[in-house]
């Protein structure tokens, strides 16, 4: 078959993959800089290619407790929004985990906190990795670099959902959000049919017999049970990190001095490494796909391997740095440099960083 | 016993909707009544197994517990949206959310006002009894002026509590609504005109009309310090001149 190539936004990469994963509902709320997904899908009228419903919500509380009723039911189903819509969201995401419902939520990260700016940032990190809502929960959260990511990590995001009944959160930025970037497209999949969603998804409140009715809730009154239910939420995150660990290396073989970088982040890492190499510098790049679980082991074995020092670059003002620390565990120094409030740092200023916090440090 | 339950004998049965848990209600409660018609009327239109129900936060937070159908317990005043999530992929199926005044009328204004106004093809069964039940008895957004509640321990005062909220009024003024009703439990005839609104509000959901909204005052003799026999002579003395019973909107004919 020929490949469908097309020049898109990373927004509207979100979107197009949406209706070709066979995704049956997106309910969503406009907000800066991500309003694309559900303008191109509103355009797209997705109701006539495959069937799917777009409806634009009152609110992000609204949205997100949509995508919880339609999760619930068994039904594919997605939201996506920007920081102070995200932080909205917080209660229904907590819910959703709580009720073990697979989704996928995309958040086009702009600087904060509060209203802020609607720049590109990387200052949701915590949110997503550590669980910004109430509760013991964890959220998969992979981290796109490209609009080619956009779009195939919306496709992975459901399977990772589905397969372990939990909510998947991509973690983007402004900038991946607007570029443009040729993106190749994949094969229209088919929404599940009623008797699909039955057998796969046997939980799903599809209107059940009353011999096999079915209640979706996160309330347990009785605290042994929900220690019991808590840990089996652990017992489903420990397979996670055991098994969906994400990651690319970028000339570590020899490193001396790695970065540490995911996202827009991580293509300004990448120009670094090059003119670090130039200057004789032994540096190399680990980007994190997978925010949560984070990939610590691979952090461990590149140490193993004889990386000195490391710099966390991010857009923030030092919040994965805390996971690289972790990783590291003492053994070599772990600096943070970062531009923030929707400021985007440059390779030069990324590599005289090293040269001062690491190499000279 | 076992000797008078012939079928010869049968005047009247539960419906196999209700699950045998023993209800979680206070004893004089409302709730449980309003859980049992909205069940009976589920069997008897023959939607038990294509139908969905939402439970709200409040007393009726365990409704999934004793209602034998597909449930989704929904977050604080969330139901609405929940339940619009829901019909939004099964258009073919029946979709009910039930919540109370606390939950409806204050956390879930937003979404109670916008799933009406949109005309989501669902069912709204609104229970108000003007107080805060489940967390102890506080003001709600439907508490009457004067009315003592244990966080308006010397009665609501509208100048600095503001004025008690008619949802059901609000709600029946937009377009996406079709049928609006307010009906009450305490006396078997207001129990059977309650059980033929709910008929109707599901009827008019499988008829495709927009959204169908069932009020029920409701006592809640804990909250209000009564006894149950007290509390609801002291709705009909208080709640219903000021929530006064019948249909608001009704569909043209």
């Amino acid at each position: 078959m020929e490949q469908e190539l097309r020049l898109m936004k990373g927004n509207e990469a979100i979107a197009e993959a949406a209706i070709r994963a066979g995704v049956d509902a997106y309910y969503g709320y406009p907000i800066t800089p991500q309003s694309e997904v559900m303008e191109y899908l509103m355009a797209e009228q997705p109701e006539n290619r495959t069937g799917m419903v777009v409806l634009q919500a009152e609110s992000e509380v609204a949205s997100i407790n949509m995508v919880y009723g339609a999760a619930g039911a068994g039904k594919r189903v997605m939201t996506s929004s920007s920081s102070p819509g995200v932080s909205l969201m917080q209660e229904g995401i907590s819910y959703i985990a709580g009720a073990e419902l697979p989704c996928v939520l995309v958040n086009v990260v702009r600087g904060g906190p509060g209203l802020g700016t609607i720049q590109p940032s990387q200052a949701d990190y915590f949110q997503s990795t550590k669980g910004g809502g109430h509760g013991d929960y964890k959220m998969i959260t992979l981290a796109p670099s490209s609009v080619q990511e956009m779009y195939d990590f919306l496709i992975i995001s459901f399977d990772l959902a589905e397969k372990y009944r939990t909510p998947v959160m991509i973690l983007s930025d402004g900038a991946i959000g607007q570029m443009m970037e040729k993106v190749m497209m994949s094969e229209q999949k088919p929404r599940r049919t009623e008797k699909e969603i039955n057998k796969e998804f046997p939980w799903a409140t599809t209107g059940g017999s009353k011999e096999n009715r079915r209640v979706i809730t996160s309330l347990e009154l009785d605290p042994a049970k929900q220690e019991q239910f808590n840990l089996k939420l652990q017992k489903k995150y420990r397979e996670i990190e055991e098994k969906e660990v994400r990651f690319e290396n970028v000339e570590c073989e020899d490193a001396e001095y790695l970065l540490v970088a995911y996202g827009t982040s991580a293509r300004l890492c990448q120009q670094t490494v090059k003119l670090a190499r130039k200057k004789g510098i032994k540096l190399g790049l680990l980007r994190p796909i997978t925010l949560w679980p984070y990939p610590s082991k691979e952090i461990a074995s590149l140490i193993d391997q004889g990386v000195k020092g490391i710099l966390s670059v991010e857009m923030s003002a030092g919040q994965m740095v805390e996971d690289v620390q972790l990783a590291a565990n003492g053994r070599v120094p772990v600096k943070h440099f970062g531009r923030f409030g929707g400021m985007i740092p440059s390779p030069e200023e990324i590599l005289e960083n090293l040269e001062q916090k690491i190499i000279g440090g | 016993m076992q000797d008078i339950k012939k079928e010869e004998n049968l005047v009247y049965k539960t419906t196999d909707l209700m699950t045998d848990k023993a209800l979680s209600y206070c004893p004089g409660c409302g709730h449980g009544v309003i859980h049992r018609i909205t069940m009976e009327v589920l069997e008897e239109l023959g939607l038990s197994d294509t139908t969905i129900g939402v439970a709200p936060v409040g007393c009726s937070v365990l409704a999934y517990e004793f209602m034998n159908i597909d449930m989704q317990q929904a977050a604080h005043g969330r139901a609405p949206a929940v339940a619009t999530g829901i019909k939004r992929v099964w258009p073919e199926k029946t979709v009910f959310s039930y919540q109370g005044d606390g939950d409806l009328a204050a956390i879930g204004t937003a979404e109670t006002i916008h799933a009406c106004n949109r005309g989501e093809n669902i069912t709204i069964i609104f229970v108000n009894n003007g107080i805060y039940g489940m967390t102890g008895g506080q003001m709600a957004p439907t508490t009457l002026e004067g009315m003592k509640s244990s966080t308006s321990p010397y009665g609501r005062e509208l100048n600095s509590m503001g004025h008690p909220l008619k949802m059901t009024e609000l709600v029946a003024e937009l377009p996406g609504t079709s049928y609006v009703t307010r009906q009450a439990v305490h006396k078997p005839g207001n129990v059977r005109k309650t059980k033929k609104a709910i008929k109707k509000a599901f009827q008019l959901q499988m008829e495709n009309k927009g959204t169908s909204f069932v009020e029920v005052v409701s006592n809640c003799n804990s909250g209000w310090k009564m006894t149950p026999v007290k509390s609801n002579k002291w709705m009909e003395e208080n709640m219903f001149p000021f929530y006064p019973l019948g249909d608001i909107k009704t569909p043209e004919e």
